[in-house]
């Protein structure tokens, strides 16, 4: 989730070379971007709302994703294991 | 407040370049400017309704409402695209030639430049809505110094329609007979490259598992997010990370293109055993 334009948990470890469906909820008042080059995702998310992205298989290894319109703040990583 | 600016300059440059390039390979149509601004409004007018929207999109089909609508706009704008790149290569001798003539036999009615239009409003109208989301989200959240974020927003928005112009007089500088042969030849791409992107959101929302692996890893050459990546993502489709899905589609869109060109070429020539001599007649 979203809050204060951070990720909560800023870490996600999800099993690697499987298909992972990840939700991201926003909580803030304000439209966040999640996006990861890595993951080669992107999705914008309207305050308040829910967004489901299904990404993977994946290596074992770490993606970063970041909120793109709160960039400084809005980090973390899916860890696949 | 950088940051801003960045963040709209990056959203708009996409739809300005497209619109630089469909504006120069349309010179010299009757009623180019027209059609244009239409496709250009109703773009944004659909882009302000869509991001007024998105909070009951998103909620649609269990929190992939939007990645449908975005395949669905991805899909339509492919296909016009496509549309117009056959249409172009029945009528390319006729530009090249005579852009007045060309201009009458749009007036009698044929579709390209119509197609043209649907692109150029969706293209507008993707980009567009997240521009509009972003800088809603921006007059409610940040109270304190909103003023100077919308001035930033503007500039953002500025520098890409300055990106576009560039393209458009870029452009405009090739010769006329080259002309559209260039513009096409960007357009084919431009398709490609949303074909590519309609594989990465069939992908994003989990409607299609079929080969999400990453072909390759180009990032530490040519990051997608550094300038020159995200100037190539947005002429070319480039991505340093792109999925064997994306990658069959963007090289099946050129090559079903490219196919359909050909035979649309060859029909012509039959029906036209003798063409006519002078320079209609080009050696290739």
């Amino acid at each position: 989730m979203i809050k204060n334009h951070r990720f909560e948990p800023t870490e996600v470890k999800v099993p690697a070379g499987k298909r992972v469906k990840l939700t991201v909820h926003n909580q803030d008042p304000t439209p966040e971007e999640f996006e990861s080059h890595k993951l080669n995702r992107e999705k914008v998310i309207p305050a308040g709302a829910k967004a489901v992205i299904f990404i993977g298989p994946l290596q074992p290894g770490k993606y970063e994703f970041f909120g793109e319109y709160n960039e400084a703040t809005a980090r973390g990583a899916v860890v696949a294991e | 407040m950088f940051a801003t600016a960045l963040i709209v300059f990056r959203e708009t440059l996409e739809a300005a370049l497209f619109v630089g390039i469909v504006a120069a390979a349309t010179r010299g149509m009757a009623g180019r400017a027209r059609w244009l601004a239409s496709g250009v409004g109703a773009g944004v007018l659909g882009a302000v309704a869509l991001a007024a929207g998105a909070d009951k999109l998103s909620v649609l089909a269990d929190g992939i409402g939007q990645d449908l609508v975005n395949a669905g706009i991805l899909s339509v704008a492919l296909a016009m695209l496509a549309w117009h790149c056959i249409w172009v290569s029945t009528h390319g001798r006729e530009m090249s030639l005579d852009a007045k003539r060309l201009g009458s036999s749009v007036r009698e009615g044929s579709n390209g430049p119509r197609a043209l239009t649907v692109a150029v409003a969706l293209a507008v109208l993707r980009e567009g809505a997240e521009t509009v989301l972003f800088v809603a989200g921006l007059a409610t959240g940040a109270a304190a110094d909103s003023h100077s974020l919308m001035l930033a927003a503007a500039m953002g928005l500025a520098a890409g329609v300055v990106l576009g112009l560039l393209i458009y007089f870029g452009l405009s500088r090739v010769k006329p007979q080259h002309l559209f042969a260039v513009t096409n030849v960007l357009i084919v791409v431009l398709a490609a490259a949303i074909a590519s992107q309609l594989a990465r959101a069939l992908a994003q929302s989990g409607l299609v598992e079929l080969w999400s692996g990453p072909v390759w890893d180009s990032s530490r050459v040519l990051a997608t997010d550094s300038p020159v990546g995200t100037v190539l993502h947005a002429l070319a489709g480039y991505d340093a990370t792109p999925s064997g899905l994306q990658l069959a589609f963007y090289v099946g869109t050129l090559l079903v293109i490219g196919i359909a060109t050909r035979q649309v070429r060859q029909h012509q020539r039959q029906r036209l055993p003798h063409p006519p001599a002078g320079p209609l007649v080009r050696a290739r």
